[in-house]
């Protein structure tokens, strides 16, 4: 009788935290009330959290040793998330998101280890369980291994490597890993060994898929692991058969899917084609490079006068501001040229950064006006009207190569038509390649000028030459 | 083959469950403004984090001397609790700037 009104309440429990999950979500869509939304599906979190802990078994005292676990377990995640999640600047955000990724994954696997030792020991193993085991470990490994490599990289310990062949050495991977599976699970073959050997062989494909993928291409590529654990949350769910680990999961899993291929289309590419990665395997075809002529260097008085003595100054901003933490000094320049009669705004491309909305982010962080952000379908429509566009640290978003090199990597993809401004300033530390690796002809455009060196410091002289004049 | 329709037959509530929620999923996302997505991306990595659940109910059903369940139920538990607390978290101090300017 008490069971049954435990399981009850377990159960509204979980009714009450899915559905904060789908307001969460639901309410993240607009700026005012995402924090809200975000607060509210933590709270659901810990309900359910809470909830499985006093009312999914008996507590009964001989069983001591896993409360004491459990809750340790839980204070010691705490702790060490809450810290990492403060400590973190906002520019290394991405990686944060994909370590904490990689975390649910690997949580996931290690269920999968733990359930499959169960099912060994139960007299009847049922078919059905042995497939949401192994598959909840495969996602669940790869989502880990991924993440773990795409948080390397963006950290800067990992550089990009395409192994020779690595293409097919991943298709094979792929195929064992499922021919494996599926023969276990047709066999119900329940050896550890094999287990084990299935383990390492995800590990390993999340590593191989996620290392040669381009820098570009990393905001895709956290998405889609996102939406991977979220898969592997989900089989949890059908696992225990239950049924907030399966909405939430599912929810993630098809909203990380969506937003995966709502990044792939902004960048006009298939999704097929970021797996299996043939980015910057096309650099030969550029090699009408040779004709390019040479960039013209600005000083930072001629800079400063252009910018003060415009009616309409458009930023576009990219990963080298992060990098620079110079969002706040654009701010700065922002308010002065305004009080100057300027009319300044940021356009901003969907994947400039390394994360969709990371410039956002950013400049968020700096208090730019939210109105001042302009979409890039409205920049490039104000473009003609533009009297200065300052690139900061932004590459492959402002190639034109995107429209008129059919033989380029990111031909096709949308870019901030900065061209059809009067004059273009690109603030850069060098005239190296941008993320993608591919030349920008846009360097040596007739209305284009160089202002060589690190943003911020370049920003900051601009900044005291406008107040001189 | 029989079998495969009788998981199907057994599990059909998962399956409705499971579908009604992948469209959901999709539908709640597609009004999500881009300046957003960051935060967003960052909100579901949160959510997922509810598999911390599974590695619970591990710790809860194992028996107290099988201390493979329960040093991989610990390490489950803590690794859970690191996405879901890391991941509130972040995501809070991200929407937090942009609660600010939003008056």
């Amino acid at each position: 009788m008490t069971e049954l009104l435990g399981l009850s309440i377990l159960e509204l429990c979980y009714i009450v935290a899915s559905i904060t999950f789908i307001l969460g979500l639901k309410m993240l869509s607009s700026p005012d009330k995402a924090r809200r939304g975000n607060l509210i599906a933590g709270y659901g979190m810990g309900l359910a959290i809470f909830a499985t802990i006093f009312f999914k078994e008996e507590l009964t005292p001989d069983k001591w040793l896993n409360y004491t676990l459990i809750l340790s377990g839980l204070i010691v995640g705490t702790v060490i998330g809450t810290r990492m999640a403060l400590k973190v600047k906002m520019t290394a955000m991405p990686q944060m998101v994909s370590f904490f990724n990689g975390m649910g994954g690997a949580c996931a696997g290690v269920i999968s280890l733990v359930e499959f030792d169960h099912l060994r020991h139960n007299p009847n193993p049922e078919t059905g369980m042995l497939i949401v085991i192994l598959l909840g470990l495969i996602i669940g490994s790869v989502s880990f291994s991924g993440s773990m490599i795409a948080y390397g990289k963006l950290e800067g310990k990992i550089k990009d490597k395409a192994l020779p062949g690595g293409q097919i050495i991943n298709i094979l991977l792929l195929l064992a890993l499922f021919g494996l599976a599926i023969w276990m699970s047709f066999t119900g073959n329940l050896s550890p060994t094999l287990l084990y050997v299935l383990l390492a062989i995800s590990l390993l494909y999340g590593v191989l898929f996620v290392m040669p993928i381009g820098g570009a291409d990393m905001p895709v590529v956290i998405s889609l692991l996102n939406s991977f654990t979220g898969m592997a949350a989900a089989f949890g769910g059908f696992l225990y058969g239950n049924q907030a680990m399966l909405t939430g999961g599912i929810l993630v899993g098809s909203a990380g899917t969506i937003l995966t291929v709502l990044m792939c289309t902004a960048m006009n590419r298939s999704l097929t084609n970021v797996i299996i990665g043939s980015f910057g395997g096309g650099s030969s075809s550029s090699a009408k490079s040779g004709e390019q002529g040479t960039a013209k260097e600005i000083s930072v008085t001629d800079a400063a006068i252009l910018l003060a003595y415009a009616n309409k100054v458009s930023v576009v901003p990219g990963y080298g501001l992060a990098v620079a933490q110079a969002q706040h000094t654009i701010h700065n320049l922002e308010k002065i040229l305004e009080e100057k009669g300027v009319d300044m705004n940021y356009a901003i491309h969907p994947v400039a950064g390394r994360m969709p909305g990371h410039m956002n982010v950013l400049l968020a962080e700096a208090d730019v006006p939210y109105p001042k952000l302009l979409e890039m379908e409205d920049a490039n429509e104000d473009m003609g009207s533009t009297d200065v566009v300052l690139v900061i640290g932004a590459n492959d978003v402002v190639n034109p190569a995107a429209e008129t090199d059919a033989g380029s990597p990111i031909y096709g993809m949308p870019v901030i038509k900065v061209w059809n401004a009067k004059n273009i300033i690109v603030l850069k530390r060098s005239m190296g390649k941008g993320y993608a690796g591919i030349e920008n002809e846009l360097f040596f455009h007739d209305k284009n000028r160089m202002l060589f060196g690190d943003a911020k410091d370049s920003l900051e002289k601009l900044i005291a030459e406008v107040k001189n004049l | 083959m029989e079998e495969i329709l009788s998981l199907f037959y057994d599990n059909r509530e998962f399956i409705f469950l499971i579908i009604v929620s992948v469209f959901l999923g999709i539908e709640v996302i597609s009004n999500v403004p881009a300046v957003l997505h960051t935060p967003l991306m960052s909100g579901a990595n949160a959510i997922h984090g509810v598999v911390i659940i599974g590695s619970i109910i591990i710790m809860l059903q194992a028996d107290p001397t099988n201390y493979y369940a329960l040093i991989l139920g610990l390490i489950a538990v803590v690794l859970g609790t690191l996405n879901v607390v890391g991941g509130f978290v972040v995501t809070n101090r991200m929407l937090e700037m942009f609660k600010k300017k939003s008056k």
